[in-house]
């Protein structure tokens, strides 16, 4: 055997490399244009609303009720609502979706029942809202009779957000190597336990970052409290979970379909408010997943 | 500069002494009688009769997929675990069939300890608290002297104390590899098994990180009885008392072909495929 056979020259190679190279380039600059004109689109808008809404935030636009004056309202009821429902979603959903990951990903037997289950709980994340906006009028308003309540609204957006959670949690769970459950089982654990000491801990920082992301998308719903009718004038605050309320979106979505322009402006103030919120969670929820993986490797 | 395994080998002699002596739990046997092991259809080990002397360290040994996992995992029933597997025959520990009606197959893993082939120690737990991590489960209530005193008595017996004891608080994920397949070690003995199952549990180590393992391993079998599977046949001759050697036909079914002394197993084989394998014509 000759040095050509076993390496043969090809004289098109070069100029094929050089070729590739440049598709390469090439296929940058477009992934680069891609970001580039996402994050435009996204800057403008933000810029447009600050532009517009900057000037109307202040400590009196936060804490007064809405009012037909535009120039005294305030967005106290909407944002007490977002809180409220923010931590009722919270209590509702989180324990629940943590608990049905935990019992499909670690407990469940593998049969055609749990798979038709999990196709299911992937299709409902993919559900509009509005559907769940309807299924909550026929079951919490009507059916138990809730009314337009704070508590109709926070059991609407859990089964929004229920998907979501145990989906990433069932993921978080996944992500932890079998060798840990067998860690625990060798040592003597119950499954139960092994779960509970070993396999939780490991797996929190997703759920948690899951969760998180889960419930800044229920503050940013607006489709189904609008269906179970929320009410877009509140001059008070819930003083119990069976009262009226509303939220920041339904608030916005409100002065955004007034004439006037200085309604307008308060719109813009309201989603400056709404978007603060929701960036404070997303950061929140990168700091966690930061903290606490920081101390976790496999 | 001297041989590196030598100085190893001199520091941790010295260290040895130092170290106050254990307390040796009793070594408990094992017997082994009629053992098969089925993933769903598939027989994964066929009728496998064998004594795990007290001890003694006793190794397993043949090609890859001849079932010699399955079978250390039959000893402390974490094979019933995959889905689908299951067991026939006997294992007794003392006497006591492991595989009778209301024996908790928890507390046959507290008794026969396991340390796994990539080391695995809880990602989330610091070193202090990897040790404790067995205890604490069937302990709710442990003092802190208690508890101080099982961390360094397990560590000292898995020869990790030296390293680390100036950061207990540290992840137990932080230390190498051998270090942390010692950390393991020192967690399963923290419980007082009777005996220690090991699979392969040199085989993610650099060198002397192995002969480390294989060092603590010597020390060990003073106080436990210890199953190690390897597919080393050098660290069997290295380490063993006994040999079994196990070998799948063309069904994939794993049968003990020869168990005996390592002495002879690696001298005198009786049987033509132990010579075949530990001379490397198979395997």
């Amino acid at each position: 055997m000759t040095a050509h056979e076993v390496l043969p020259i090809d004289r098109e190679f070069t100029p094929r490399l050089a070729l590739r190279k440049r598709l390469g380039t090439l296929f940058g600059i477009l992934s680069a244009l891609a970001i580039i004109i996402g994050l435009t689109t996204l800057g403008l808008l933000i810029a447009d609303v600050v532009r517009d809404g900057w000037h109307v935030l202040s400590w009196d636009f936060l804490t007064s009720y809405p009012s037909r004056r535009p120039e005294q309202a305030g967005i106290r009821s909407a944002l007490v609502g977002t809180f409220y429902i923010l931590i009722l979603v919270a209590i509702i959903a989180f324990p629940l979706g943590v608990a049905a990951a935990i019992y499909l990903e670690e407990f469940a037997p593998r049969n055609r029942l749990t798979a038709i289950i999990e196709v299911n709980i992937s299709n409902l994340a993919a559900v509009p809202s509005i559907v769940y906006g309807l299924l909550g009028v026929g079951v919490f308003v009507r059916t138990f009779m809730l009314g337009r309540s704070l508590i109709a609204g926070a059991l609407t957006l859990s089964l929004l957000v229920l998907p979501i959670i145990i989906i990433a949690s069932r993921e978080a769970l996944r992500a932890v190597p079998p060798s840990i459950r067998e860690a625990g089982l060798a040592l003597g654990a119950s499954h139960w336990q092994t779960v509970r000491h070993f396999v939780l801990p490991a797996a929190l920082p997703g759920i948690l970052t899951g969760t998180i992301l889960a419930l800044a998308r229920a503050i940013g719903e607006t489709a189904p409290l609008i269906t179970i009718g929320a009410l877009t004038y509140v001059a008070f605050t819930p003083k119990s979970l069976f009262d009226p309320f509303t939220v920041l979106p339904i608030q916005i979505f409100n002065w955004i379909s007034r004439p006037q322009a200085a309604f307008h402006e308060r719109a813009a103030g309201g989603i400056i408010v709404l978007l603060a919120v929701l960036l404070l969670f997303n950061g929140l929820a990168i700091f966690l997943r930061a903290r606490l993986q920081r101390r976790i490797r496999f | 500069m001297a041989d590196p395994i030598a100085a190893l080998t001199n520091a941790q002699a010295a260290r040895a002494e130092a170290a106050p002596r254990v307390q040796a739990p009793t070594a408990a046997g094992m017997d082994v009688e009629q053992l098969s092991a089925f993933y769903g259809r598939f027989q994964a080990l066929a009728e496998i009769t064998l004594p795990i002397h007290p001890g003694a360290v006793t190794a397993v040994i043949g090609p890859s997929g001849c079932g010699k996992s399955t079978f250390i995992r039959c000893l402390n029933r974490l094979h019933e675990l995959t889905p689908g597997a299951r067991v026939t025959g006997s294992v007794r520990l003392e006497g006591v069939d492991i595989y009778q009606p209301g024996v908790d197959p928890a507390r046959v893993r507290q008794l026969v300890g396991m340390v796994f082939q990539k080391p695995n120690p809880f990602p989330t737990l610091s070193i202090y608290d990897n040790v404790l991590a067995g205890v604490r489960l069937h302990r709710s209530r442990l003092s802190r002297a208690e508890a101080d005193e099982i961390v360094e008595r397990s560590l000292r017996a898995a020869a990790l104390w030296d390293e680390v004891k100036d950061k207990l608080k540290a992840p137990g994920s932080s230390l190498s590899g051998g270090q942390q397949q010692r950390l393991c070690i020192a967690r399963a003995l923290a419980v007082e098994p009777l005996v220690l199952l090991m699979d392969e549990p040199t085989s993610a180590l650099d060198p002397i990180a192995t002969y480390r393992i294989e060092e603590l391993i010597w020390e060990l079998k003073q106080r436990y009885t210890i199953v190690i599977v390897t597919h080393n046949m050098q660290q069997a001759a290295r380490i063993a008392d006994y040999v079994a050697f196990l070998l799948a036909g063309e069904e994939r079914t794993g049968r003990l072909i020869e168990f005996d002394t390592a002495q002879r197993i690696f001298t005198n084989p009786k049987r033509k495929e132990t010579e075949d394998y530990i001379t490397g014509k198979i395997g």
